[in-house]
């Protein structure tokens, strides 16, 4: 039974406890004689938290351990033989966990009964070239001590399964059925299920943390590996990118800084003086009539999915700029550029500032205005020399979120600024970022245990490092800030 | 007080000034304040324009690839060819291929200009049929497995034009850039054009483009979003029922339940930085976690709303908070003043009270949600999927697209024809994302409560 079939199951087995906790707390007071403590609904949602809160928690952990304890028992089958030179156990795991994944679907296809694949051998069948008939594509020939341990993979993942639906329908029925018998008039259902529904709130709210915990475990634990293969110092302060598909890559990662230092500077150089003046203009001077009309066409900017930019800087920008500046200047003939990037950046980046400014600005208190005012002052030199000096903070707090923001800003370059780890001054030269190589180092096929792999997790951590310093100081600044004038 | 200042106009600032006549400094100060009121309005008229920009470059794209290039084309069902046993059985049917259908395609189209007398100059037979996309013979080939007993019958189709001929009606292919094309000469475009004339070939609202599978690279014309927008919709629908729930309990125990303490105010922080962590980040963790770790499926719909649930996650909490803190602690004091219990007073009064601004929160979460690339990605929804994933929940776990993900996806191919699909696709998207944002507005206006 899949997952999905049992939640499902286990949400029906919760209804029906809610009707039958309900119906024996009215049978059992009108038995007694005595009054329910609490309304007759709480004893069935006793019931009914009782059946699907435990069941659904046993199936979640187990989906998540499953794996790990099985992956554990099946690698201490393999022979350290069967490793071949230069390898990794956790390298032939993957081979044998394909091979599981083929046996199946050479099962599912009905091309093969299951008495066949638990009689099949790889010394005396051509294993590779039946599992390439379903798609599986096999690096090697497989050996006797892989295919039998990818045969008892896949045996003790199936009892498993079996063993988790068993193990989650018990749950319900048992945790319902001791709820459901607990159910007499005097029982307090209302504080019981309160009390459950408080652990739920508290634990939802954990979610959060775990998150995080996640991100930084993931992104800790394959990092090390990679330092394991390749040496941090290098990583850190080498100027050349260039990753081989079999061994040999160089991981430098100053050039993709550059590039992402380059493309946000530009960015920045954008969105900070235009989205500044945009919240000035519209706080301060802008009547209703273009405020009505402008705030909201701004705030639009906002809610555009930042691949609508890439395409944008893909089609339009990069050709515009390639064809008018680059190549009459000489300067490249590459579409894709720095300033492409940069440029469309720069307008995404435009509202998140001015909100974020228009906030600040309309924190400084009017007396300070109207202060300047009466002494005589214009209003720009009351926006230039009273409200801007007071709002300072605050906009270095947006500054430093926008760069944040733009440092870890993904589809657009990688549409738009190229795929070229150089190191360059040349802002119309395609150069590449750290999130642009994250992708490409990442997509398609992954194989893990590999550090042109790994290097992905390695640019990660310092990418999350690097905009979580920003974050954290920004929200420091800001905060701060905001209690000066309340 | 104003009596003796009036008596003594500017003593102190040398000789007496008319107040009519502005001053040197006034003067230059007026400008300085001119010039950055414009430089305020410049700024203003460069984000419109932006987004002006923005919007053309992507209807000016886009818009076309609603409509697609048909040609009519009555196709004798040749028995000699499709069903050489003559016994119409389904398992002989569903052995034909799309060699087989091609050389039907090729005569029909000879006939028909036979009949019509149309004469193109310099081009032959195979020319005229590659007029007709290379997804015709498929579609072909179905429908004589579904209709078996139309074999040997002249049937009518409107076959898909190749994506050069359909750029041709759209503008996209001119003569001048046939004339240096491999896949097309001008004589085939001046063929389409008397086909045109007769009739025979017609711009038609694109309904494909909604539900048919993407196509591989040499068939941009027969590309569609049907599967992204499948996925997309699985995906929406996973987030939704689990951020909304999760979401909500998270805010009322921190805004209602949670101590003051340490622990409290490291999950807040907490909730802070996750809604600016980069969304490439959450791309890793669900590789790293749901893929490698737990070991579900690369490319399934579930994985990326299990990402996408921890994005929208922090939006729905900060969005929730504020809705639950607008309702006023009176409300809360007379539920439990006329005997409630906490949590009643809360579930019973104030989240129902908030509940407008729960779902408007929800719904902008979504709409990021909606619109997020990155981490799709890295899990893998990047793969080239023709096959429709099945019904929930199985379907969840079978690999899908998104629809931004095909935006991307296309962008990557070779054809141009593609950026006119992709950025058709935007359009697509905006449009789900405008109804989003249009029902949140709405909800906003229509029921929220000032207190």
């Amino acid at each position: 039974m899949t997952p999905g079939v049992l939640v499902i199951l286990v949400l029906v087995l919760g209804g029906i406890g809610f009707v039958l906790g309900r119906r024996r707390a009215l049978q059992s007071a009108a038995r007694e004689g005595l009054k329910l403590h609490s309304l007759p609904g709480y004893y069935g949602q006793t019931v009914a938290l009782f059946t699907v809160v435990p069941a659904l928690f046993l199936m979640a952990t187990w989906l998540f351990l499953q794996p790990i304890a099985i992956e554990n028992s099946v690698s201490s089958q393999i022979p350290d033989s069967a490793v071949a030179e230069g390898s990794a156990r956790s390298l032939v795991m993957v081979d044998v966990r394909r091979i599981a994944e083929g046996l199946d679907s050479l099962a599912e296809q009905g091309a093969l009964s299951e008495q066949v694949l638990l009689d099949m051998r790889a010394d005396l069948t051509n294993v590779r070239s039946r599992l390439a008939e379903v798609g599986v594509a096999l690096g090697s020939e497989v050996s006797p001590a892989v295919f039998e341990a990818a045969k008892s993979y896949r045996g003790i993942e199936h009892t498993a399964s079996s063993i988790r639906t068993v193990a989650v329908l018990i749950a319900a029925l048992v945790f319902g059925a001791w709820a459901w018998m607990r159910i007499k008039p005097r029982m307090r259902a209302r504080n019981v299920s309160e009390t459950f529904v408080k652990a739920l709130l508290m634990g939802s709210s954990l979610v959060a943390i775990l998150t995080t915990v996640g991100i930084i475990g993931s992104l800790l634990f394959e990092s090390i590996q990679f330092f394991k293969l390749y040496p941090a110092t290098e990583f850190y302060f080498s100027t050349v990118w260039n990753p081989q598909f079999r061994g040999g890559s160089d991981f430098g990662f100053l050039p993709l800084l550059w590039g992402t230092l380059y493309v946000s500077f530009i960015a920045l150089l954008v969105a900070v003086p235009v989205g500044l003046m945009i919240a000035i203009y519209l706080a301060e001077y802008a009547g209703s009539h273009l405020r009505s009309f402008a705030k909201p066409a701004i705030e639009v900017l906002a809610g555009i999915p930042t691949i609508v930019y890439g395409l944008f800087a893909l089609i339009t920008v990069g050709p515009f700029l390639r064809d008018w500046i680059a190549q009459p200047l000489g300067l490249g003939t590459s579409s894709s550029s720095v300033m492409t990037a940069g440029l469309v950046m720069g307008i995404m980046l435009i509202p998140f500032i001015s909100s974020l400014s228009d906030d600040i600005i309309n924190a400084v208190p009017q007396a300070m205005r109207d202060g300047s005012y009466g002494l005589g002052a214009t209003q720009s030199e009351t926006i230039k020399q009273v409200i801007l000096p007071a709002a300072l903070p605050g906009i270095v707090g947006a500054f430093l979120l926008a760069a944040s923001r733009a440092i870890g800003e993904t589809m657009i370059v990688v549409m738009g600024a190229g795929a070229a780890a150089r190191l360059n001054l040349n802002p119309f030269e395609a150069m590449t970022t750290v999130t642009v190589k994250i992708v490409s180092q990442l997509t398609g096929d992954t194989e893990f245990a590999s550090p042109e792999t790994l290097v992905a997790f390695a640019l990660g951590l310092t990418l999350f490092v690097f905009t979580l310093g920003l974050n954290v100081l920004a929200l420091y600044i800001v905060r701060k800030y905001r209690e000066q004038y309340e | 007080m104003t009596d003796m200042t009036a008596d003594k106009p500017a003593a102190s600032t040398g000789p007496a000034r008319s107040l009519l006549k502005v001053g040197e400094r006034t003067r230059k100060r007026n400008a300085a304040e001119k010039r950055f009121r414009m430089l305020g309005l410049a700024a203003v008229v460069f984000g419109i324009v932006a987004l002006l920009g923005l919007m053309t470059s992507i209807l000016s794209n886009g818009l076309s690839s609603f409509n697609q290039t048909y040609i009519a084309l009555d196709v004798y069902l040749d028995p000699a060819k499709l069903d050489k046993n003559g016994n119409r059985a389904p398992e002989d049917l569903r052995k034909i291929t799309t060699f087989t259908v091609q050389p039907l395609i090729l005569s029909a189209m000879q006939t028909m200009l036979e009949e019509r007398e149309l004469a193109a100059e310099g081009v032959n037979a195979k020319q005229a049929a590659a007029l007709i996309s290379k997804e015709a013979p498929a579609e072909l080939r179905r429908y004589v497995i579904a209709n078996p007993d139309q074999i040997g019958e002249t049937v009518s189709f409107d076959l898909l034009a190749s994506g050069r001929i359909d750029g041709y009606f759209k503008g996209r292919v001119t003569m001048e850039s046939a004339a240096l094309d491999r896949n097309i000469s001008p004589e085939q475009l001046m063929l389409a054009d008397q086909l045109k004339q007769a009739g025979l070939l017609e711009l038609r609202f694109n309904w494909a483009f909604f539900t048919a599978p993407d196509a591989s690279d040499t068939r941009p014309e027969a590309a569609g979003l049907g599967v992204a927008i499948l996925g997309s919709a699985y995906m929406m629908l996973i987030v939704l029922v689990l951020s909304l729930p999760i979401g909500v309990a998270a805010s009322i125990y921190l805004e209602e339940f949670a101590p003051k303490n340490r622990w409290t105010d490291l999950i807040e922080v907490n909730i802070a930085n996750l809604a600016a962590v980069p969304s490439i980040v959450f791309g890793i963790l669900g590789l790293a976690l749901f893929i490698n770790f737990v070991g579900l499926p690369q490319s399934a719909p579930v994985v990326g709303a299990l990402v996408l649930t921890l994005m929208t996650l922090p939006t729905i909490i900060i969005a929730t908070r504020a809705a639950l803190k607008a309702v006023p602690p009176s409300i809360r004091d007379a539920a439990l003043g006329v005997g409630a219990s906490k949590m009643q007073a809360i579930f019973h009064h104030v989240l129902p009270l908030a509940a407008p601004g729960i779902l408007t929160g929800a719904i902008i979460g979504l709409a990021q949600a909606l619109g997020e690339t990155a981490p799709l990605l890295l899990i893998g929804m990047v793969a080239f999927v023709r096959e429709y994933p099945g019904a929930p929940p199985e379907g969840f776990f079978d690999p899908a697209s998104a629809l931004p993900v095909q935006v991307y996806n296309w962008t990557q191919r070779g054809d141009p024809a593609f950026i006119e699909r992709a950025s058709g696709a935007i359009i697509v998207l905006l449009v789900f994302l405008l109804i989003m944002n249009a029902v949140a507005i709405l909800l906003r206006r229509r029921f929220e409560r000032r207190w």
